[in-house]
């Protein structure tokens, strides 16, 4: 049984109710119906918002993170008033201010494999706006296990994706992407910035689709995959067909539970921009400042991209965009000290790796990278 | 010649350009010249023993290769190919 609608219920979605597709019932399925929002960040902001305002009855959040200013730009449920508080507690004031007719669950804490069956399970339709490998495969395989259907987005400066994984109808993530990219090959949006208004136009194809499979109207992204590019404003669809010999959504799948995923991308389930080379290889800013103070002779490398530079710089220190250092080894010389730093250190902890396997020993990878050093040591220099 | 277009995240490996015009008989061939004209890409798309990375996806027209012949999937003129990256952002 549907639920019903108050008047207020039916004046507040009458432009739904208007629409023969939607109508009474597809409105009464909608407050019937449960959504998961993995992820309150980029892609979960629109969703959460429109999934809100258009009367979805029950919507979960989880996401463990704070609202940090830098977050602003993109992740519109949330506010200035709201930098440093919980983001699931940010989003579900908004959305409750939006339409308090609505229930919101929030989950305060990382999506594992320790609580994701759980967590999903009281769920119709999962929407993955994650912003990490792990978790993306993490999704996948819950909806694959619980058969649900797991609606995709995902985003990198410019470029978006979008499908839905219904491993019942049609492929799955992992039919798609079996193996995840080796660590460090493709940069996360911490690290290369993503424009902000491209969540907004994948995480409200995302809200679209999960809408269109609680009323069952239309023709969903399965076995299909939308390509869009802000840049040349192309969207291209390509055919995705299961495949046969897929891992977790084939007749006889290699695996049937939750996997350390973690482990299996070689890289940890969050984005935050905070690379660490490993103590035996990390130097502090103040630890560098000191050894400069001191006169020590260092080699300072700063592995950033050109435009860069504009944001903060390192007095002394000499450019080599981390894409370029494998062709320009030839500049270092390894009996001399250096030290490698770019915006936070995740890039300069993979530049260490690039220079520990050509032979360099005497390197050391400034841990927070120049948003340390201005933290630490030079307090006139921004942080970004 | 076939067209094949190149993912933002590829693009600083082809000096920023998007589409590029690559001649070739099958999908190999046209990869094979194409990171001939950009060495730089050659590790973005195929390992140490020259195959595919796994989570690199090539499409002609809608198709994914792996549901056509793979990289011996012939090439007609004027066809395109879609190189499509793994991206995790959100």
């Amino acid at each position: 049984m549907l639920p019903t609608l108050s008047h207020e219920e039916i004046l507040r979605y009458s432009r739904h109710l208007l629409i023969p597709e939607v109508g009474l019932e597809g409105q009464r399925k909608l407050k019937a119906a449960s959504i998961l929002v993995i992820g309150t960040g980029g892609l979960g902001s629109p969703v959460s918002l429109y999934l809100a305002a258009a009367g979805v009855g029950h919507i979960g959040l989880v996401d463990y993170d704070v609202v940090d200013s830098s977050n602003l730009q993109r992740q519109v449920i949330h506010g200035t008033a709201s930098v440093g508080e919980l983001k699931v507690e940010s989003a579900r004031r908004r959305m409750l201010d939006l339409n308090p007719g609505i229930e919101v669950e929030v989950y305060n804490e990382p999506f594992t494999s320790e609580n994701a069956m759980r967590i999903a399970a009281d769920y119709d339709v999962i929407i993955d706006g994650t912003d990490n490998f792990p978790t993306r495969y993490l999704s996948n395989d819950v909806c694959v296990l619980l058969g649900k259907p797991n609606v995709y987005g995902s985003i990198f400066r410019f470029e978006g994706q979008a499908s839905v994984f219904d491993a019942r109808r049609g492929p799955c993530y992992r039919c798609l992407f079996p193996e995840p990219p080796p660590p460090g090959m493709v940069p996360s949006c911490a690290e290369g910035g993503v424009l902000g208004v491209l969540p907004g136009t994948i995480g409200t194809i995302q809200a679209t689709e999960a809408l269109k499979l609680v009323l069952g109207i239309g023709e969903p992204l399965i076995g299909r995959l939308l390509l869009y590019n802000a840049l040349d404003m192309s969207f291209d669809f390509v055919t995705l067909r299961k495949n046969p010999k897929c891992k977790i959504c084939s007749p006889n799948p290699e695996i049937t539970e939750l996997i350390d995923y973690e482990a299996f991308c070689g890289v940890p389930g969050h984005d935050h921009d905070e690379g660490s080379a490993g103590k035996e290889w990390d130097i502090s800013a103040t630890e560098l400042a000191q050894k400069l103070k001191n006169g020590e002779r260092l080699r300072l490398i700063d592995v950033r991209e050109p435009h860069e530079l504009e944001i903060s710089q390192i007095p002394g220190a000499q450019l080599i965009p981390l894409g370029q250092l494998a062709a320009r080894l030839s500049e270092l010389d390894s009996a001399e000290e250096i030290v490698l730093f770019c915006k936070a250190g995740t890039r300069s902890a993979r530049a260490l790796e690039v220079l520990l396997s050509a032979g360099f020993r005497k390197v050391k990878n400034l841990k927070g990278g120049i948003n340390a050093w201005a933290r630490e040591v030079d307090p006139s220099l921004p942080i970004y | 010649m076939a067209t094949i277009r190149i993912p933002t995240p590829l693009r600083p490996y082809t000096n920023g350009q998007s589409d590029l015009t690559v001649s070739g008989e099958t999908v190999g061939q046209v990869l094979d010249s194409l990171v001939q004209q950009y060495p730089a890409l050659r590790p973005h798309i195929f390992n140490e023993n020259g195959e595919l990375r796994p989570f690199v996806n090539l499409f002609i027209g809608e198709e994914n290769i792996n549901d056509l012949q793979g990289t011996t999937t012939p090439v007609k003129d004027g066809d395109r190919i879609l190189l499509i990256p793994s991206i995790a952002g959100g």
